[in-house]
């Protein structure tokens, strides 16, 4: 099953299991479904429960936590995370304080799923990550599944949570293909995997940039590094435990986001390695993120802004000091999407 | 207002022109692929970018939307940087870094243009406001499409530009739909120029297929705001032909019929006023326009790629 399908699915699972589940969001009915997230939920679920909201995410959030008030578990969709900053007010200033501030009279169980795009010139206002941004604040859940099976079982989660949860989606991942389980099952929020083990050095990746350091693996392994990488699946809470697990083992750490650099959760990820393995480190950290300027549209400047598993196997080998000529990671094959969108 | 022919030639004439340039980028956007950025194009919309802009003077600037190549064509801004910059190119209007979605000519007014809803409409008034403390004569107008009106921030723009009495004139293009969604599925059933009332401003609604219509509407809430009357809404009816976003009709989706598009076809803005000149007169224009675009994207194929230099320090 696709990702963006695994999505759907999930969310198909929960309305039918419980009636308190809704959707709405710009263009959730939509012919296209929001590339086909949403498909077919109008016609199970009707149009009380999945509909589509005027421009105005700042209000619907507002509203969506009412709902919450009311016992309903709401999910909103954004075609792109750089809609729902207009909503900052009410994700940062009230849903994530609703909660802790009444001590505990009330909970705001919506999920705010977001999409984070890349590619085709989407530019500097559709194709910021803001990860790091939601992860900075207490009493939000953050999570960024890498792959259909988790993004239903964290997907569900999710709609479970008590608390606010922002979901992100990378639009270059809705399209891979992965097995996914029928039915309910959870990916626990806050629950890192590891996705291979391996002595060397420990890769740490989030969203879209695991499939990069799957190839950076690859082509590691022929080389005879080991890697050990960690699908981060969940940004806020963080495991910690199972990063530094990892670090103590191999000593040493590259932690590839597709993000900015300042004040990011590539940081943070550096933070607790230096704070928890100083005496297990072999090397100084390495962090594979972008360029600290934002995202161009032009395809020549795209392609050199955009880091890739080439970066990460440069990382892991200056990690591991190996002064080796830097070899091209199986590029992206030849861009299949033909936009606009 | 009294509106001469060498005046009304004109306006179809800048019409004409914007037509060809969107339907030939529908034609060429995906043969090479060689324009990776969402567009939105213009074509059905043209007398309102058109009438706006020929209502401004020089020293007066515009804030536009998503779908910009409208107001930054007619407001001046250089075919040859706008399609390099639809090609990615260093020498774009905004050097590669905006796209389609983000065109700028400060020389001509044209302040840039935001893809977020309702992103530029506070910049008008914000312009506006320091015309007013600088003393100046100029005027703001600020274009959005009928779900920027949706965006808190279109009534915050609203409320303060009348309070302070800006000269600062909205102008909402209603094309009826926001992506495939119909305005009746958005608003309640009142009239977005009514919205005005409420806010203590003039609300007036347009043909916005009729230039000479839109032309004397922004030509008096302009002048009116110049002499230091305020602001007013003005609510262009008009209907865009192609999808939403890329260079195809889209009635097979289902969200709209093919009739209903050949309804509005059929008040195509530009074939309005087409009899204005002979067929000679037309086909010698059809021609220098096509050579201009010619000479526009063979300029755009031959520029340079930005440099990645670019991407580790400053753009400038
Ligand atoms: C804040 C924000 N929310 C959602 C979107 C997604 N979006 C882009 S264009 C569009 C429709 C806009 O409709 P309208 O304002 O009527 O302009 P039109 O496209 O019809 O010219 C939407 C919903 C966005 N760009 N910004
Ligand atoms: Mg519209």
């Amino acid at each position: 099953m696709k990702y963006y399908d695994a999505i759907r699915d999930a969310q198909a699972v929960m309305m039918r299991n419980n009636k308190d589940v809704f959707i709405c969001g710009l263009g959730v009915p939509d012919p296209k479904g929001v590339f086909g997230t949403t498909s077919g939920l109008i016609e199970e679920f009707g149009k009380k429960r999945v509909f589509d909201t005027p421009a105005c995410e700042n209000g619907t959030v507002g509203m969506l936590i009412g709902a919450a008030m009311q016992e309903l578990r709401p999910i909103m969709v954004n075609q792109r995370v750089d809609f729902v900053l207009l909503a900052l007010d009410q994700i940062i200033n009230h849903a994530s304080k609703w909660q802790i501030m009444f001590g505990g009279a009330q909970k705001i169980p919506i999920v705010i799923r977001v999409i984070v795009g890349k590619g085709w010139g989407q530019g500097p206002q559709h194709s910021q990550s803001m990860h790091a941004l939601f992860s900075h604040i207490p009493g939000l859940k953050v999570v960024a599944p890498a792959t259909p099976k988790d993004a239903k079982g964290l997907l569900i989660s999710s709609i479970e949570d008590d608390a606010p949860v922002i979901f992100i989606e990378h639009r270059k991942l809705h399209n891979e293909e992965g097995d996914v389980p029928e039915g309910v099952y959870r990916t626990p929020i806050g629950k890192a995997e590891v996705l291979c083990e391996g002595g060397d050095v420990t890769i740490v990746a989030i969203s879209q940039m695991v499939l990069e350091a799957k190839k950076a693996a690859k082509a590691l392994q022929k080389d005879g590094v080991s890697c050990e990488i960690i699908d981060l699946r969940s940004l806020r809470p963080l495991d910690t435990s199972t990063v530094i697990e990892s670090v103590k083992k191999t000593g040493r750490l590259v932690v590839a986001d597709g993000d900015w650099r300042n004040c990011s959760v590539s940081g943070e990820i550096v933070a607790i390695a230096a704070e928890n393995c100083h005496e297990h480190l072999k090397a100084s950290p390495q962090r594979v993120t972008w360029p600290d300027i934002p995202v161009p549209t032009s395809v020549a400047l795209e392609k050199a802004f955009y880091p890739t598993a080439t970066d990460i196997y440069a990382k892991a080998l200056k990690a591991l000091g190996i002064s080796k000529e830097s070899v091209l990671v199986e590029e992206e094959k030849e861009e299949v999407f033909q936009g606009p969108f | 207002m009294k509106i001469t022919t060498t005046l009304k030639k004109k306006l179809y004439s800048e019409m004409l022109r914007l037509r060809m340039i969107e339907e030939r980028i529908a034609a060429i956007y995906h043969d090479a692929n060689e324009m990776k950025t969402p567009t939105h194009l213009y074509t059905g919309q043209e007398a309102v970018a058109v009438g706006v802009a020929n209502a401004m003077i020089e020293g007066d600037v515009v804030g536009a939307s998503h779908r910009s190549h409208g107001m930054y064509i007619a407001k001046g801004g250089d075919l040859k940087a706008m399609m390099a910059e639809l090609f990615g190119k260093e020498t774009g209007c905004s050097k590669g870094w905006g796209g389609s979605m983000h065109l700028v000519d400060v020389r001509k007014g044209v302040m840039g243009s935001s893809s977020i809803l309702g992103g530029t409409i506070p910049h008008a008034v914000g312009c506006a406001l320091a015309f007013q403390i600088k003393d100046e004569s100029r005027v703001a107008v600020s274009v959005f499409g009928d779900a920027a009106i949706e965006e808190g921030v279109f009534h915050e723009s609203l409320n303060w530009a009348s309070l302070k009495k800006l000269p600062v004139i909205f102008v909402c293009e209603n094309n009826l739909y926001s992506t495939s969604t119909l305005l009746k599925d958005r608003q309640p059933p009142v009239k977005i120029f009514k919205r005005a009332e409420s806010y203590g401003m003039q609300g007036i609604r347009v043909d916005g297929n009729d230039v000479v219509k839109v032309y004397e509407v922004v030509s008096e809430a302009i002048a009116g705001a110049r002499e230091g009357r305020g602001p007013a809404l003005i609510e262009a009816m008009t209907y865009r032909w192609r999808e939403h976003v890329g260079p195809n009709y889209d009635y097979d989706l289902g969200y709209r019929t093919k009739a209903e598009l050949g309804e509005w076809m059929a008040k195509c803005p530009v074939k309005k006023y087409v009899d204005l000149l002979s067929q000679e007169e037309n086909e010698s224009l059809i021609k220098r326009y096509a050579k201009e675009i010619d000479e526009a994207i063979e300029f755009a194929r031959q520029s340079p790629f930005p440099r990645e230099e670019l991407m580790t320090n400053e753009v400038l």
